[in-house]
Formats: C-alpha cells, structure tokens, sequence
C-alpha cells in the first residue's frame, strides 16, 4: 500500500512536468496548426536561460524563472517574425521542415555555447525530503507542481477570458472575419507563438534544477509533449493537463508493477490505444467537424 | 533571397577551404577516435577526448611515431550506436586511418564492430564493458577496458567486508547495463547472496522515481548502481528524496565520484565506486610518476578533476593504438591489427598486453586492467578501510 501511495505521488508530480510541457505544444499545435519540432528546444532554452541567470549574473533563483521565461517568449518572437511569418498561407509540411531545421540549428547551437558536459542547477530548496506518512517528496518538486499548475491555470484563463485570448481564438478560427473586426492578426500570431515558447520555457526553468541541463535533454521533452497533445486532444487545455497526468501516472504505474525496462513503451501503448479509440483525444467533447 | 544564396555559396567555400588538407595534415599519422561529445553520456565521452589529446601531445612532444606526427580525428557518436557505425564508416572510408579508438558505451561499440570487420581495421576500446564484445569472434577488437566480469572479480575479493545478504539491480537498459547485472548477480548468487529487484532505465530518462519506489519496497541491503555520471547524480538525488537507505556500489568506472559530490551534494555520501584509475592518489598507482604527470597536465589544462577518472582512458587508449603503429613500423590497419598482439606498455591504469578471448580462430584481444574500489567519505573520495589495507 506504502508503495503503491508513493507510486501514485511520483506518478502525479511527473504528469504535472508533462502536462507543463504538453500545454505549450498543443496551443502551437492547436490553434496556429503549426507543429512545433523545436518546442523542445524552448524547455532547453528556458533551462539554460534560468542557469545563466542563477551562475552568471548571480540573480535570486525566484527571478531566474519569469526571465527565462522572458528568453523563451523573445525567442518565440523571433522565431515567428522572421521565419514563419514569410510561411503563412504555406502548407503544414512545409512549417513541419522549416521547424525541423530550428530545432536541429538551436540544438547544436546549444552545444557549441555550453558543450555537451551535463549541468546542475543549484536551488535555495532543502534536498531533506518532506515526509507525509508514508510517503516522501522533494521540496523542490512540490514548488514545480504548485507553479505548474499555476501557469496552466493562467494560461486558460488568459485564453479564455481576456480580450486577447479572445483575439487569438477569433483569428485561428477564421482569421478574415477576425480582420474586419479590427484584430491585428500579424500581432497575434507573433504573441501566441511567443507564448507557447514562453510555457516550454517556463517547463525547462523548472524542471532543469529537478534533473540535469544538457543540450539535447529537449529531445525527451519533445516527445512526452507530443504524447500529452496526441492524449489530451489537439489545442484542448483541459485535455493537456489531464492527460499529463494520465501519462505521467500510467509510465510509474507501469515501472512499478510490470517492467521498469517497459516502462515508456507503456505510455506508447496508451497512445496508440487512444488513437485507435478516441482519435480526438481522452478528452475530447463532441465537436463540429470540418 | 538572391543576396542570402551567395551568402551561403560564400559560406560553403569558406567551409571548404578550411576544411581541405594542409600538406602538414597529410604527413601526419592518422588515428580515429569515436566517442559520445554530445548526447546523454556526453560528460564521459569529452573527458575521453581530453586524455586523448594529452596523449597526443606527450607523443608529439617526444617525436611522434615513425618520425611523423600523430593527428586525432575525432567524431562525435551522439550517444547513440547508429552514429556509432556511421562515424566508424567515415573514419575509415574517407579518412583511411589505420587504427580506431572507440566508442565508449558497449551499445555503440557493438555497432561500430561490424564495420570493422567490413573494412579490416582494428580498434581499440577503451570504455565498453559488455562481454559480448570480445566474444563475438571480431579479431579487430582490442580491449584494455575489463569487462563486467573481470570488475565483477575484483570485488570479489571484498565481498565478504561489504557484508552483501541481497542486493537489488538498476541499471542503464542498453548492453552494458544488462551485461553488468548479469555479470554482478552471477557472482553474488556463487557467494551465496540473493538478487532481489532488477530494474533497468532508459538512456535519457531523468526520473527514476518509479525504479526507485520498487527498489525500496523490496528488503535488499545493497544496490547495485550501473549508469553514467549524469544519471548516477539523479538516482543518487531522487533516492534521497525517498529516503532510500541502501549500500550502493556503482560498476563500469563512469561514475566520476568528484562530479557526483559536486552535483549531488550529500546524496552522494557513502557511496561506494569501482574505478580503474585514482587521480587522488596518484602516487598508488602502478606507474605512480605517469599518474602523476597526467594529473598535473590534466590540471595545467583547466580540465575539470572530475574527469580524470575518465580521462585516463583516452590516453591508455591512444598510447595503445600509436604503439601498435610503432610495433607494426607502417601505418596500415592489417600491419597494426597484428602488431597489437605484440603491444607490451605501460598506462595510466597499468600494464596493457593483449591475451585471447572469444570464439578460436577469431579471437578479440583484451587486456587484464586493474581494478579499484573508493568510498564518498565526509564530502572527499576515500580508499574503504578494507581496501586500504591490502
């Protein structure tokens, strides 16, 4: 029972990273129909931006973050201004190459600035774990999950319930009509791509003090990203959240009670499992289609 | 766009021109060196190189061999064995070296070999620790690294003073990982002790917290701890984090105990490492002046310390290549596949002298490496009492 309590907790505090991860992507994904390949690359970006931070301006590890984030947003900008926006109107395989080559370029350029000799992040949390009952946790991996969830809550309720998100929605949904009602849509592209980067960004910040930084940790992240997106259902929030989780406590589930040496083929299972039964997403509700 | 085409075209030729052999480079004797630069076990593999170019400079400086001047070509395998044989392709294709030094993890190393084999250039391993590969009957493979069952020997010898009833398994899922549990578990089932959980990770993954719950959950006193540096940091961490109380012994000698005390801070105590060279006591080694001229060169350098325990293995492994090119007397891979038999030198580690291994008629040369344990004692490496003593 001891085991099975810690196996849900570590489950539930690896699915908060990949639900971090996945909302990012699936904003990208969903709303701009752009496959982010370099989104990994962000979390990468936003893990070394904090590290520089924190090791070479010596800034306190709680303003570390919100600059990296910063970097990653800027970074994002970047990205969209000069080399998706001559794209719009081009076809989704195209965007999909061009994004490959930003993600192969920021990725070796990350190795030629940092090398490939794996880094740690010092952080002002205590390694004693906290102690509940039976069960055990970094108090560092609780101010992740906290902060998370704080950005995935922000992040809906900014696309939501303000104007921009609004603007945003209207001008994915038919940029046209989103136009004559006075959207500034070069704008807005710019800002939701920022914005997804900005999350990878925030996703690497925090969790590179969790594990190590090295140049291509953003591979790994790509990956669980893109399952939490394909989970959760394409641009779905709700859905990249839970389906997180859902990822997260399934791979420790299945490292614990089937084989370790199995344990991310049991995440790839669940996948291929939903795209055969609900190829929407685990939490798709019935939408309109076309 | 016209304008950022020439740009490029410019670029290219620039690529080029520096890319193109001096006549300095042609001279030179040629030796391939194949190692992870980037990727997750990227750590060890830069270390590698850095002993690699110190031997280098050592031979260069005392002339070189056969009157020329040795160059390194290094490649990067990513980490990955795929990259592995490509690089070994490219080594011997267009770079027609006569003698290759690769390629650190056994994965990449077994993927390497077939190419070997093709193409009849001999290598030198200077990491991998699965037996396959000097059981595979591949006569191009030199091996001065032990294999998991020679450090599973060396071990043995202690096992009484470690006082292991049963010990749990976790380790890297790729050959060496599952070499080395099979290797360990094997010995400690023939002592009398028992193997409780055995739990395998992948190569990049950074939470092993589920592995880690299990491990607890059984009533093992020892784990066994078979991985790179950067991921022994992470089990070391998140083990802490679940207050797992274990003797952990990690194999293979990619642990890099400084590094670990440096990033996992006291989550590292008492940990204890099997090594093939110890830089903080040089003086104990078997060429006690070569191991302390490469740790001051090492230091003179700026390379980090830590990477010492590493590092060694790229000079033994590049002063074994270039003595069989000194022995063979022409820079011609069958000439050398053959002189390597005859190698008798001394490293860093001890005395390297190739005996048969593998299937006959197609024996792989391995060496007999020593071998030595440490311990993570108040924050600094120390021997283990019992070790000390012998």
């Amino acid at each position: 029972m001891d085991q099975l309590l810690q196996h849900l907790l570590n489950g539930l505090l690896l699915g908060a990273t990949y639900s971090l991860l996945g909302i990012g992507l699936t904003l990208v994904f969903g709303l701009m129909n752009v496959v982010n390949f370099a989104h990994g690359e962000f979390y990468t970006l936003g893990a070394y931006a904090a590290f520089a931070a924190l090791t070479l301006a010596s800034v306190h590890f709680f303003l570390a973050i919100p600059l990296a984030i910063a970097a990653g947003a800027a970074a994002g900008a970047i990205c969209e201004r000069v080399l998706l926006r001559p794209l719009r109107g081009q076809s989704i395989d195209t965007v999909m190459l061009v994004m490959i080559g930003v993600w192969i370029t920021m990725q070796n350029a990350e190795l030629l600035g940092w090398g490939g000799v794996a880094k740690s992040v010092p952080t002002p949390f205590s390694t004693q774990p906290l102690v509940l009952g039976p069960v055990s946790v970094a108090p560092l991996r609780v101010f992740v999950f906290v902060v998370s969830g704080g950005l995935i809550l922000g992040a809906h309720l900014l696309l939501a319930r303000t104007r921009l998100g609004r603007a945003m929605r209207a001008t994915f949904q038919d940029r046209e009509t989103a136009a004559l009602m006075g959207v500034s849509i070069e704008r807005i592209h710019t800002v939701t791509f920022a914005f997804g980067a900005g999350l990878a960004a925030a996703a690497g910040a925090l969790l590179g003090p969790v594990f190590l930084l090295y140049p291509s940790m953003g591979d790994l992240a790509s990956l669980k990203a893109f399952s939490v997106v394909i989970l959760g259902g394409l641009g779905n929030f709700a859905g990249a959240a839970l389906g997180g989780i859902v990822l997260g406590v399934a791979e420790e589930l299945g490292a614990g009670y089937v084989s370790s040496g199995y344990r991310d083929a049991v995440g790839f299972l669940m996948i291929v499992a939903v795209l055969l039964l609900r190829p929407s997403g685990l939490f798709a509700r019935a939408e309109r289609v076309g | 766009m016209s304008r950022a085409i020439r740009a490029l075209s410019v670029a290219l030729a620039v690529v080029f021109a520096l890319g193109a052999p001096t006549a300095q480079a042609q001279d030179a004797v040629k030796v391939g060196v194949i190692q992870p630069l980037s990727g997750p076990v990227a750590a060890s593999g830069n270390y590698v190189r850095m002993g690699a170019e110190i031997a280098r400079d050592w031979i260069n400086g005392k002339g070189g061999v056969l009157g020329r001047r040795i160059e390194l070509l290094i490649e990067d395998n990513k980490s990955d064995p795929k990259e592995a044989a490509t690089a070994a392709e490219k080594l011997i294709v267009r770079d027609k070296v006569p003698v290759i030094m690769g390629a650190w993890g056994s994965s990449m190393t077994l993927a390497a070999m077939p190419k070997l084999e093709e193409y009849g250039v001999p290598m030198v391993v200077e990491t991998s620790s699965a037996a396959t590969i000097t059981k595979r009957g591949n006569p191009w493979i030199f091996r001065i690294s032990p294999p998991s069952e020679m450090e599973a020997l060396g071990l043995e010898k202690y096992l009484k003073e470690f006082g292991i009833k049963q010990a749990d398994f976790l380790a890297v899922n790729t050959d060496w990982g599952r070499g080395s549990v099979t290797a360990f578990g094997d010995l400690l089932k023939k002592s009398g002790a028992s193997v409780g959980a055995v739990e395998f990770m992948e190569q990049s993954a950074t939470d092993m917290n589920a592995q880690i719950t299990k491990v607890k959950a059984g009533s093992a006193d020892t784990l066994f701890l078979t991985t790179s540096v950067e991921q022994i940091t992470l089990v070391l961490k998140q083990a802490q984090e679940q207050r797992l109380t274990r003797k952990v012994i990690t194999t293979g000698g990619s642990s890099s105990p400084s590094q670990l005390i440096k990033q996992a801070g006291a989550a590292a105590e008492g940990t204890y490492h099997i090594l093939f060279f110890l830089p903080w006591f040089p003086e104990a080694m078997p060429d006690g002046k070569l191991a302390k001229a490469f740790v001051d060169e090492w230091a003179k350098r700026g390379h980090p310390f830590e990477g010492l325990t590493e590092g060694f293995r790229g000079h033994d492994g590049v002063l074994t290549a270039v003595e069989g090119i000194r022995v063979a007397g022409k820079a011609d891979p069958k000439a050398v596949q053959e002189a390597l038999w005859k190698v008798n030198v001394m490293g860093l580690n001890g005395p390297i002298k190739f005996e048969k291994d593998g299937p006959a008629g197609k024996e792989s040369g391995q060496s007999k490496p020593s071998i030595f344990i440490v311990q993570v004692k108040d924050g600094k490496i120390a021997l283990p009492a019992f070790a000390a003593k012998k």
